[in-house]
């Protein structure tokens, strides 16, 4: 039911197959919340998680979203595999695909892989995440998360608070929001945007205080520690001093808007303790737990429209 | 495709819905174990006017749902299907006796689906089948408690129901598939 069946980056989605997927997404939502959380649309599929690099919350989202679909669903690390003898990533593969598996979900460190495979093989293939690079489910569930909130896209200011450099998670969200209409702000310093702004072409402010009273979404980005081959910022006070969000400036944002992080949160990094232990009213503000749950009916949603 | 025949109009739908209401409660001894499951979509808008109906004549609510039944088609991957619409079934099934009601039965293959559906929920009592329409063409044993209409097609025609909740107007027409039968 998409014309790409393979999801690399978000340009394999048109807006309409991206409105598509969000509509269909309040059905699987609901699988969830049942007593007997199962059904049996995708039974007799086999779907592969190869995942070349460490995940919890991606890999273990596929993993209950096909189960809850009744697929069979294999999960194949790097680790303890037969890459650690020495065979290639394509022999790898090879060995999977000759088991008559139906759908793979490839995560990998190395920008660009998970294209390459897709264009080797012929079953579809989900990227769950590659390199700096991509992260289209990730972004599919961020565009979720926001439309549960405010119901449509017109007029939302989201501003994306800080690693951009390192991180694919910013590169999906801010091409699909763009796609989207929403308007989007990035606040970074210069040592952790990439070269390339041009072409991502989005208003750079410095600071938090900037856009925190203005903005509906404030999405605050991992500090991608393993990803930095180099001391990238000072000292943790001066991230503190401009890019992290702390009690005082969640108490700034205007009433209505959200705070989103795509997980794991380095707390007191980007976040600071006090506010991720917050409860009551204010505690709505938060929907780094909502978006996991939705990342389960995105990506249910997902393997049933590729797979039906 | 062209009109063939208009079968039922505003008023006629709505007779026929009053009539299957009146026998729902005949067969069932009263509305007290009954809740109503509409298919989506237009089964729903007949289950709200059937426990509407009942409202009226018994002077109380009785709980409408809505089902889904993407998920549990048996031609999955065979043909293109429409967008899975919500289900909704706020309440316990269990030891209930369900009213399931769909615009028209055709193979039976969707009933089968809804059946499965429904028993993922909990062990209901019983199941009992509304549909407006019955067209024939069973595939599959199965038949439905309450007819609206009796109505023997051939497989070349379409029945067409609009409702005033999805389509805007209430009707049923038989539309058929001309080319196809002159080139036969």
């Amino acid at each position: 039911m998409l014309s790409n069946k393979s999801i690399v980056d978000i340009d394999d989605l048109s807006k309409e197959e991206v409105n598509k997927i969000l509509t269909n997404a309040d059905s699987f939502l609901e699988v969830s919340k049942r007593d007997v959380k199962k059904v049996p649309t995708l039974r007799g599929k086999t779907i592969v998680n190869l995942f070349f690099e460490p995940s919890t919350r991606t890999k273990t989202s596929f993993e209950v979203a096909a189960k809850r679909l009744s697929a069979d669903i294999i999960n194949f690390s790097a680790q303890g595999s037969s890459l650690e003898k020495g065979e290639s990533i394509f022999d790898t593969l090879k060995t999977i695909l000759a088991m008559n598996v139906d759908l793979v979900v490839i995560r990998h460190s190395d920008c660009g892989a998970v294209k390459l495979i897709s264009e080797t093989i012929d079953i579809p293939v989900i990227n769950a995440g590659d390199g700096k690079y991509q992260h289209p489910t990730q972004a599919l569930l961020d565009l979720y998360t926001i439309k549960k909130r405010f119901n449509n896209f017109k007029d939302l200011k989201v501003a994306v608070v800080g690693d951009i450099l390192n991180s694919r998670v910013a590169r999906s969200d801010i091409e699909l929001f763009k796609k989207m209409g929403i308007n989007v702000t990035i606040v970074s310093c210069s040592m952790l945007l990439p070269d390339c702004m041009d072409y991502i072409n989005v208003e750079v402010n410095n600071c938090i205080d900037d856009v925190i009273e203005d903005a509906d979404v404030i999405y605050m980005l991992r500090m991608q520690f393993e990803k930095q081959d180099r001391k990238f910022y000072p000292s943790i006070r001066e991230y503190n001093r401009f890019l992290s969000l702390d009690m005082n400036r969640l108490k700034r944002m205007k009433p209505g808007s959200i705070v989103m992080h795509p997980g794991p949160v380095n707390r007191g990094i980007e976040i600071s303790e006090e506010v991720m232990s917050i409860s009551g009213k204010i505690a709505e503000k938060l929907e780094i737990e909502n978006q996991v749950t939705y990342g389960v009916a995105i990506r249910m949603a997902l393997l049933y429209l590729i797979l039906s | 495709m062209t009109e063939k025949a208009f079968i039922l109009n505003e008023d006629d739908i709505e007779r026929v819905l009053r009539r299957i209401s009146h026998e729902i409660l005949e067969r069932n001894k009263g509305y007290k174990s009954l809740v109503f499951i509409g298919l989506q979509k237009r089964g729903v808008p007949l289950a709200n006017r059937i426990a509407k109906n009942i409202e009226i004549f018994e002077g109380e609510k009785v709980k409408a749902g809505k089902l889904d039944i993407s998920f549990y088609r048996d031609d999955i991957g065979r043909n293109v299907k429409p967008d899975v619409q919500i289900t909704d079934i706020p309440f316990d099934i269990k030891d209930k006796n369900i009213i399931l009601v769909d615009d028209v039965l055709f193979t039976g293959r969707t009933v089968r689906a809804a059946l499965d559906a429904i028993i993922d929920f909990g062990r209901p009592k019983s199941i009992q089948l509304v549909v407006l329409i019955d067209r024939g063409h069973r595939e599959l044993p199965i038949r439905a408690d309450y007819v609206g209409k009796n109505l023997p097609t051939s497989l070349d025609e379409f029945v067409d129901v609009k409702l005033k909740e999805t389509d805007g107007v209430d009707s049923v027409i038989v539309l058929e598939n001309k080319r196809k039968r002159d080139a036969q």
